[in-house]
């Protein structure tokens, strides 16, 4: 890397001034920990006591037997403790924020698993928290909102713009604008400026450097291909950055197609052609923008991939041919999930049902010699809403009907 | 260059001991609305405007100023017609026009193009609240080639250390955050802020401009001596939305003398 924080042409630190100090304290703390070797044992011991670390891989046989391909495994991210891979960055982060001394955290959410995470981690080391999330997430995700109000954190529907994963991301950065000696902003994803893209790509590295051993531990080779649905893609590079040096694993990285790449209602990035270079919200990436640089309005089903941008490391190796890119639509992914909930007593998150659905489709195509990963970045627990209302469920809506009458009474 | 020296002309006017710049969303509510209280501004004596470009995220921005960059988009208005307005202003007036954006806008535009026209209309600086002088390289050499003064900023979060390195970068004059957070909130001056302009007038011979928070002429009597420059943000903007265009002229004419 040329300059610190690019990779590639991609990246930077596009930050207001006010926030240059802030940015350069939060460099050398991070290059410190980075450096200190207890500071990564201490990680380390915080989640496998706090966190279920290692999460364990576990072997689809029965879809592997059904789709009659690869033998498919599955990174079991959903098992960490708040149900998804977001604890992975944000146990370091908190970790960060003592060693920094601060007192407060922020931080954006989309679908809520973030959020919850980071109220946790306060919740834990005894800090104030405040969480912004876009007031469409809000809706979508409400149990998520319910537990982060539950652990302490102060949540704050954003309703400006979107009211989706960028806009509280704005909202995060205009409350650090106004106060940041005590406050940390933990950044949910690998994107913003840097030091965050390779601070978040650094703690969720854990998900790579397990998974390698544990690949080759029980089915005795390399993947053929490893598959991680991308938001902004923290999963994705976490569990990619075990896999960058041995070419002959493909990594194929798998975003919202909604409700298809051609009705313009998507958040594929990289995988359509309706993005372009940008600037925003700190980083320098390919966004979904109009010729004029205004970001789209984006579409997914599910909150966690319903993004204009993407991480900037991701995009570079996309522009390197590193990581193959796809989409998966709104009915590919609820197909996806019923079969693995059905087959395996699995539940994916909608976000990692997108992994899911793509696997599923290429899984044939190679041989059941190979094996393929899936990794499934968090459970579905929290889409309840979302995953009953597209199943249309008739006693989930006979029961919900109770409900508000019981409250509305 | 040439921006710096109209400053310093303007103050060495009679009973001109501080500058006012104000600040405009355009296409907010409308252009034509734009046009009507720029007009009351010029007539009222404002010596800058700086014309913001509306962007989808505007995140140094607060609550007022992001709902009318919100809004703004929802009429349509697009760069091209932002960029023929301010072709229009600096035909029409005699005064200082600036834009202020975001740094994807120009980067859309084509950055050389967006400093081409500009140069050609008239326009004196811009503001780009999100391009530290670290990411903008390209973008300083064409202020030089151009003749267009790349507004830096200072905050009271700034060491002296950091405002050195700025001026060095910095031309026409630097812009002072009057204090920590996004535009609009009021600000209170009290003998910290004393401390943080002294900070500034300390690490630059450009002229001060302050802004942020400031709305009333207690505000600007209390930057006189102090600041060469004071900033009327969210307050005509605000004043627009409650009592329109035409209450902006006498709001204007109120904050000096
Ligand atoms: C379960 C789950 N998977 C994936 C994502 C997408 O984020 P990323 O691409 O950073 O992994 C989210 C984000 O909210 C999530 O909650």
């Amino acid at each position: 890397m040329a300059t610190p924080g690019y990779y590639g042409k991609w990246g930077g630190a596009f930050i207001p001034e006010v926030l240059f100090e802030t940015f350069k304290e939060l460099n050398i703390a991070f290059a410190a920990a980075k450096a200190d070797p207890s500071f990564w044992q201490e990680y380390l011991d915080l989640m496998s006591t706090y966190s279920c670390r290692p999460t364990p891989l576990t072997y689809a046989e029965n879809i592997s037997k059904h789709l009659g391909g690869a033998q498919i495994y599955i990174k079991r991210e959903d098992l960490n403790h708040t149900g998804a891979h977001k604890a992975n960055n944000v146990m370091g982060q908190g970790l960060l924020v003592k060693r920094m001394g601060k007192k407060r955290v922020i931080a954006e959410t989309g679908a809520g698993q973030h959020g919850v995470a980071t109220a946790t981690m306060a919740a834990k080391f005894g800090f104030d928290c405040t969480i912004y999330m876009g007031e469409e997430d809000v809706m979508r995700q409400r149990p998520n909102v319910f537990w982060m109000e539950k652990l302490g954190a102060t949540v704050i529907p954003v309703t400006s713009g979107t009211k989706t994963l960028k806009d509280a991301i704005n909202e995060a950065f205009r409350d650090w604008v106004t106060d940041m000696e005590d406050t940390h902003y933990v950044m949910g994803t690998v994107c913003g400026p840097h030091p965050f893209p390779e601070m978040v790509a650094w703690f969720q590295s854990i998900v790579g450097t397990e998974a390698v051993e544990q690949i080759s531990k029980f089915a005795g080779k390399l993947p053929k291909r490893v598959y991680a649905c991308v938001g902004g893609g923290s999963n994705a590079i976490g569990i990619f950055q075990g896999f960058l040096d041995t070419p002959e694993v493909e990594l194929v990285g798998v975003e919202a197609g909604g409700l298809g790449l051609d009705s313009g209602q998507h958040a594929a990035r990289l995988s359509s052609k309706d993005s372009s270079p940008g600037v925003a919200q700190g980083y320098h990436t390919m966004f979904l923008q109009n010729d004029d640089g205004q970001m789209n309005d984006t579409y997914s089903v599910s909150a966690g991939l319903d993004y204009v941008g993407v991480s900037p490391i991701l995009t570079d190796l996309w522009e390197q041919g590193k990581v193959r890119f796809e989409a998966a639509t709104d009915s590919e992914v609820m197909a996806a999930l019923d079969m693995t909930m059905k087959m395996e007593g699995i539940i994916p998150a909608l976000e990692s049902s997108h992994a899911f659905a793509q696997a599923y489709k290429e899984a044939g195509e190679l041989s059941p010699d190979d094996a393929i990963i899936i990794n499934m970045s968090g459970r579905g627990d929290k889409d309840i809403f979302t995953v009953a209302h597209a199943y249309d469920d008739p006693s989930w809506k006979e029961f919900i009907i109770k409900k508000g009458a019981e409250y509305a009474a | 260059m040439q921006l710096e020296q109209y400053i310093k002309a303007e103050l060495e006017k009679p009973e001109k001991d501080i500058l006012l710049m104000t600040h405009i969303v355009l296409g907010y509510p409308s252009l034509e609305v734009n046009r009507e209280v720029i007009q009351q501004m010029v007539d009222n004596g404002v010596e800058l405007i700086e014309m913001q470009i509306p962007f989808s995220e505007p995140m140094a921005d607060g609550p007022t100023i992001v709902q009318a960059n919100q809004e703004a988009l929802e009429t349509g208005i697009s760069v091209a017609d932002c960029m023929a307005f301010g072709k229009e202003m600096c035909a029409t007036h005699d005064i200082s026009f600036l834009f202020m954006t975001y740094y994807n806008i120009i980067y859309k535009y084509g950055v050389e193009n967006f400093f081409r026209k500009s140069k050609d209309y008239g326009i004196t600086g811009f503001i780009i609240p999100d391009l530290p002088p670290e990411e903008g390289q390209e973008f300083l050499g064409l202020a030089k080639k151009y003749e267009i003064s790349p507004i830096l900023i200072y905050a009271p979060t700034s060491t002296d250390e950091r405002m050195q390195t700025l001026d060095s970068y910095a031309d026409g004059f630097m812009y002072c955050i009057a204090r920590k957070g996004v535009t609009g909130q009021q600000t209170d001056f009290d003998t910290e802020f004393d401390h943080y302009i002294g900070r500034c007038r300390a690490a630059t011979n450009l002229p001060l401009a302050v802004g942020f928070g400031i709305s009333s002429r207690e505000d600007i009597t209390y930057l006189t001596g102090k600041a060469d420059i004071g900033v009327i943000g969210t307050a005509t903007i605000n004043l627009v939305n409650n009592e329109g265009a035409t209450a902006v002229g006498p709001f204007i004419k109120g904050l000096r003398g």
